[in-house]
């Protein structure tokens, strides 16, 4: 206990005495991969670089990319507070735990945790509703596919990334009943090898539309080499294979959270939230959707985003069963963010998806 | 022209130094590499090697170091045993998640039971998790000649996926919202490693300790340490002197197995908190070059794992503090094994200029 109080007291001086230097506030970045991944880490780091835009030299960031979640990101963590950051991003998962355990010793220092569940009075918690881009993007391969088979790439099998597969699959079985999806569970959220790996295995097996839950660019070139296999840009536009086989894109845009968290700091008014937002808050947008999509699938692709983006419509509207049969949400009933069944802790795929979910 | 020249017998003096030069090339020709980065060269290599043991908050680091470095010590000191005798165990790693697994796995039955009692048991089923898996490679070895080079490697892949399928299935946190991974050690005093948290000191560290000293009187002072280099530097001698070489393989991957498990175990019930997808993270390959960085002599692997520990800390710390990319400070840290490696050439041979008629 002797250490925790004196990291603490070293935290609070090293905080006085910055604030007492300038009125700079320091922001730390904790990326899972590395800044050029083209991807998830790429979308974050651009987000770092608005808040530097933004406040110019009312601000000082800073960030360590290819942190290992674990006992490594702890260290990563406490070091950035010791340092004297006012704020810090953990931004992948893995990182939740450490997240609690740094910001318990030092109750002064705002922590913002992506994509998990564990809140406290100095940690927010952060994500984007992905599975609206991914109704946009079922809905596009649906109608593309001609082999009536779609290849899923998939990280692993956390709530997010299940509710991504299960909108995807819905929407493209509303404009297509035959079409199937294959889904490959990479283990990993970032390795071009094993991605395009899973993308040749996925195209050998027939699919000729793949999506992607990962982060590299590996599955665009793969689809590129087979010639006949449109992909989809994940977390980043991935524009540089556009037009083909890269037809449309789900980009995470943090830059605005990023932007108002870090003016809350400097307010002075920053509370511990938990913030979903998607489409309608520009959390989530869709790239381009590019020529070699029909005009007609355009312009309903773009009319979905739309009625996704004002809230007239929800990704996850019943008539839906799981995948055992069993009733899930009836008539016009919408999924609800949190509860049993609900879409946080969501781990059953929709009827009608042959896959299983590993356990 | 130069020519090499092998000694008759490696030099002592060299092989106590070259180490040192290393480090000091490497700090050369790393200071080079920061400067062409726009950094400033002294502070990048103060940052990696002062700061954190002499530095501000060394009160922090210092523990982190040892964190880091336990688990190499006690894998490489189990792996120094067999690489002595020509006993080629490359798959620690997976013996690590398998001592992970089996030690977690028998401290999680006990959950939320606190008794002292427990953890001595979950030490034991650690140590033979790993044993166990080291002593498949060895019986195959005994009993049909397989290569224990591709058995113990090809059985890291099995463990990973064990883990994955333990940390979605058999071990995951019951109130864990459906996102993979175990109950979190921290919340379960009984089953944790930590001593101290607070100071940063667990079980492993002194595991690690004990394992030095018993090797080093082992080597040095017991007649199996004797036949164990006896069979390295003369196979031949070593089978007239009766040296029982089935006995010899079973030991060396054996010990070699339940050290490594040791080390996973002491890792995901301290450091690393939980069994989880990723909680493999590369100590069992490191632990390879951390043993012939050592020499495979005790002491030496002793030093060699905290001069790891320490490029790994303070690269972070770099990262963070002066914007070094990551890839800047594995290519330092690829830097300092190539050299010491190289100059190792040194200990051997020696360099000497020859006029072209004498040769």
């Amino acid at each position: 206990m002797k250490l925790t109080k004196l990291l603490t007291s070293a935290a609070v001086a090293l905080g006085l005495a910055t604030t007492a230097m300038a009125d700079t506030t320091k922001v730390g970045f904790v990326y899972v991969g590395p800044v050029g991944d083209g991807g998830w880490t790429y979308e974050h780091d651009k987000g770092r670089q608005a808040v530097e835009a933004k406040f110019g030299d009312k601000v000082e960031t800073t960030f360590v990319e290819s942190v290992p979640e674990g006992a490594d990101a702890e260290r990563v963590i406490t070091q950035m507070a010791l340092q004297g950051a006012d704020l810090i991003f953990t931004t992948s998962f893995g990182y939740m735990d450490p997240t609690i355990n740094v910001a318990k010793k030092f109750p002064k220092v705002k922590f913002e945790h992506a994509t998990g569940y564990k809140q406290a009075d100095n940690v927010s918690v952060y994500s984007a509703r992905f599975y609206e881009g991914r109704a946009v993007q079922g809905h596009i391969a649906g109608h593309m596919s001609k082999t009536n088979k779609v290849g899923y790439i998939a990280s692993f099998p956390i709530p997010e990334v299940i509710r991504g597969i299960n909108s995807a699959y819905i929407h493209a079985k509303k404009v297509n009943p035959d079409i199937e999806f294959s889904v490959i569970w990479a283990y990993t959220w970032f390795d071009p090898a094993k991605e395009a790996d899973a993308a040749k295995a996925l195209i050998e097996q027939g699919a000729d539309v793949i999506l992607q839950h990962t982060d590299s660019t590996a599955p665009q070139a793969a689809a590129q080499a087979a010639g006949n296999v449109i992909t989809f840009g994940q977390a980043s536009d991935m524009g540089e294979y556009a037009p083909f086989p890269r037809v449309s894109s789900i980009i995470d845009d943090w830059a605005p959270y990023y932007v108002a968290r870090t003016q809350a700091v400097m307010d002075g008014t920053w509370e511990s939230v938990s913030t979903w937002d998607g489409i309608g808050a520009g959390m989530v947008g869709i790239g381009e959707i590019s020529d070699a999509v029909p005009a007609d699938v355009k312009a309903s692709a773009l009319a979905l985003k739309e009625s996704l983006a004002d809230g007239s419509y929800h990704a996850f509207t019943g008539p839906l069963n799981k995948q055992d049969g069993s009733a899930w949400l009836a008539e016009g009933e919408t999924a609800a963010d949190y509860g049993d069944n609900g879409l946080a802790g969501l781990n059953f795929y929709v009827e009608g998806i042959t896959a299983e979910i590993p356990n | 022209m130069i020519a090499l020249e092998k000694r008759p017998t490696p030099s002592r003096a060299l092989s106590l130094s070259t180490p040192i030069i290393a480090v000091i090339i490497t700090m050369i020709m790393g200071g080079l590499l920061f400067s062409v980065l726009g950094k400033n060269p002294i502070e990048a290599i103060r940052t990696i090697f002062w700061d954190p043991v002499f530095g501000e908050f060394a009160f922090y680091y210092r523990p982190q170091l040892l964190v880091k470095a336990a688990p190499l010590v006690l894998i490489a000191i189990g792996l120094s045993l067999g690489f002595k005798a020509g006993i080629w165990n490359i798959g620690a790693e997976g013996q690590y998640i398998m001592g992970a697994i089996c030690g977690a796995a028998v401290g999680l039955a006990f959950y939320p039971t606190e008794s002292r009692l427990i953890f001595p048991l979950m030490i034991v089923a650690g140590a033979l998790g790993g044993w166990a898996w080291g002593m498949i490679p060895a019986l195959l070895k005994v009993r049909f000649g397989t290569n224990e080079i591709l058995v113990s490697l090809m059985l890291v892949y099995v463990a990973d996926q064990l883990l994955a399928s333990m940390s979605l299935g058999l071990l995951r946190n019951p109130e864990g919202m459906g996102f993979p991974g175990s109950r979190n050690f921290s919340d379960f005093a009984a089953g944790s490693s930590w001593i101290n948290e607070a100071a940063g000191l667990h079980w492993g560290m002194a595991f690690a300790f004990i394992a030095v000293i018993f090797s080093y009187i082992l080597l040095n002072r017991h007649i199996l340490g004797f036949n164990i280099r006896l069979t390295g530097e003369a196979p031949r001698a070593a089978r007239f002197a009766g040296v029982n070489p089935t006995r010899l393989i079973l030991f060396c991957l054996g010990t070699s197995g339940a050290l490594a498990g040791l080390a996973g175990f002491f890792e995901v019930t301290g450091p690393s908190g939980q069994i989880n997808i990723d909680f493999a993270s590369g100590y069992g390959f490191t632990a390879i070059i951390v043993a012939f960085l050592g020499r495979l002599h005790p002491v030496g692997i002793l030093l060699a794992a905290l001069l790891m520990a320490l490029t790994y800390v303070g690269g972070d710390l770099a990262q963070g503090n002066l914007g070094l990319p990551s890839a800047a400070i594995q290519v330092f840290q690829g830097m300092l094994l190539f050299f010491l490696l190289a100059l190792d050439l040194l200990t051997n041979y020696r360099v000497v200029l020859k006029t072209k008629g004498a040769a």
